[in-house]
């Protein structure tokens, strides 16, 4: 029992702690693409093509740059979050209503001013929404870095499967699902309310 | 060893390597494909359970490949059998929602025309809403596709075969060459997957529909 709490937390921080790096990377990237169109072209394009690559394959290249270990495992889970990060931000900004910044822009609010706030705080619901794919999509990601010498369920699922044990892989499987699909739900209501509070 | 001459050393086995893991993939979105665009067509016949389904196909997909392809080693055993089960499972669900959602977006008033002109359900299915569905539909099969791509790196571990063999043997020897040897041409495949079904989904697509970029 307190192995699967120290692997369910384990799985909860490297998942939680690399959503939030890779949620700050993709809304500066996703604001770059805004402002520049030219470079969010490469940009989207680089991500789509990172998305593509097998996880196994994308860890393993990933493992002989940076070695065995939790870092290997938040870096490919970054990776992986930034297009659905990136093209949420983008698209929200782009959607915005051109009245809005026409106001902000006639009140003398600077470039930076108008993103901060008023371009940002409209486009949170849908910025939210990406997040919310991506931390689901990595929470069952996570899963693979047992491969690569880091913690969390997927250790309990491994040690299952070489143990030939329906029951232990249940055991790790199960919160894996669990908490991805609690996620999905609490993270959709909040991003109904955002969205209530901003239209 | 170097990696160039380790590839020249294996090359006759990276190529079986690749052909196993085109036919894993070709094979399991092929059987999806013509399980989940009757299945997608039935649910838009019966609204009432396309909630559920979709609910549970959405369920399955949280589920870790690691996982799947575990319960398909205790349950079904090693081999290439066990491992096209449980990628023709995973294949079916994107492909099924795209299905649903392509034709549920046909707008009424096209089918109502097509009725209005006297075609019969099956013809307004095939000639109406079918082809207004088709770029929807292709798109699932590419991200199936590109999913299967992914998964049939795993499937090495229960002894199907494919690019995975060498990224496992790679991974637990700490070998780069042969990590390298299946990341490598696994990641290519994936692109060159998702390519030409971008490029089918373009040629498909009537030319009246396209997007203008």
């Amino acid at each position: 029992m307190t192995e699967l709490l120290h692997a369910m937390a384990e799985h909860l921080v490297i998942v939680t702690l690399s959503m939030a790096v890779a949620s700050l990377i993709g809304v500066a990237l996703g604001v770059l693409s805004y402002w520049w169109h030219r470079a969010g072209v490469v940009i989207i394009a680089l991500a789509e093509i990172i998305q593509t690559i097998p996880s196994l394959a994308l860890l393993a290249l990933l493992m002989i740059i940076f070695g065995l270990g939790d870092v290997t495992l938040a870096v490919a889970l970054i990776l992986y979050a930034q297009l659905p990060i990136i093209r949420n931000t983008t698209t929200a900004l782009n959607e915005l209503d051109s009245h809005i910044i026409d106001a902000a822009r006639g009140m003398g609010m600077s470039r930076a001013q108008r993103l901060l706030k008023v371009e940002i705080p409209l486009s949170i619901p849908m910025i939210f929404g990406g997040i919310k794919v991506a931390l689901v999509n990595s929470l069952s990601i996570a899963v693979m870095g047992v491969l690569i010498g880091s913690g969390g369920l997927g250790y309990i699922v491994y040690r299952g499967i070489q143990q030939r044990n329906m029951g232990r892989i249940l055991l790790g499987a199960i919160p894996v699902v669990c908490i991805a699909l609690l996620f999905d739900y609490l993270m959709g209501k909040v991003e109904v309310r955002l969205s209530k509070h901003t239209s | 060893m170097n990696l160039t001459t380790l590839f020249l050393a294996n090359w006759p086995a990276i190529a079986r390597s690749l052909a196993t893991h085109i036919m894993l993939v070709v094979v399991s979105v092929g059987l999806g494909t013509i399980t989940a665009i009757p299945l997608g067509i039935v649910l838009t016949r019966h609204r009432r359970f396309a909630p559920a389904v979709l609910a549970v196909a959405g369920m399955i997909q949280t589920i870790p490949g690691l996982v799947m392809l575990g319960f398909a080693l205790v349950l079904l055993g090693i081999g290439t059998v066990p491992a096209l089960a449980v990628l023709t499972i995973y294949s079916i669900l994107p492909i099924l929602q795209n299905t649903y959602t392509g034709i549920s977006e046909v707008s009424p008033a096209y089918t109502d025309a097509a009725k209005g002109i006297g075609m019969t359900a099956m013809q307004v299915l095939f000639k109406v809403e079918l082809p207004l569905a088709r770029e929807t539909i292709i798109s699932g099969i590419r991200i199936s596709t590109v999913y299967i791509v992914s998964w049939a790196t795993l499937a090495g571990m229960i002894g199907a075969g494919g690019m995975g063999d060498w990224i496992w043997t790679g991974l637990a020897t700490y070998n780069t060459g042969y990590i390298l040897i299946g990341a490598i041409p696994s990641a290519l495949l994936a692109f060159a997957f998702s390519a030409a079904l971008g490029g089918l989904q373009r040629l498909l697509t009537p030319r009246g529909l396209r997007r203008q970029p």
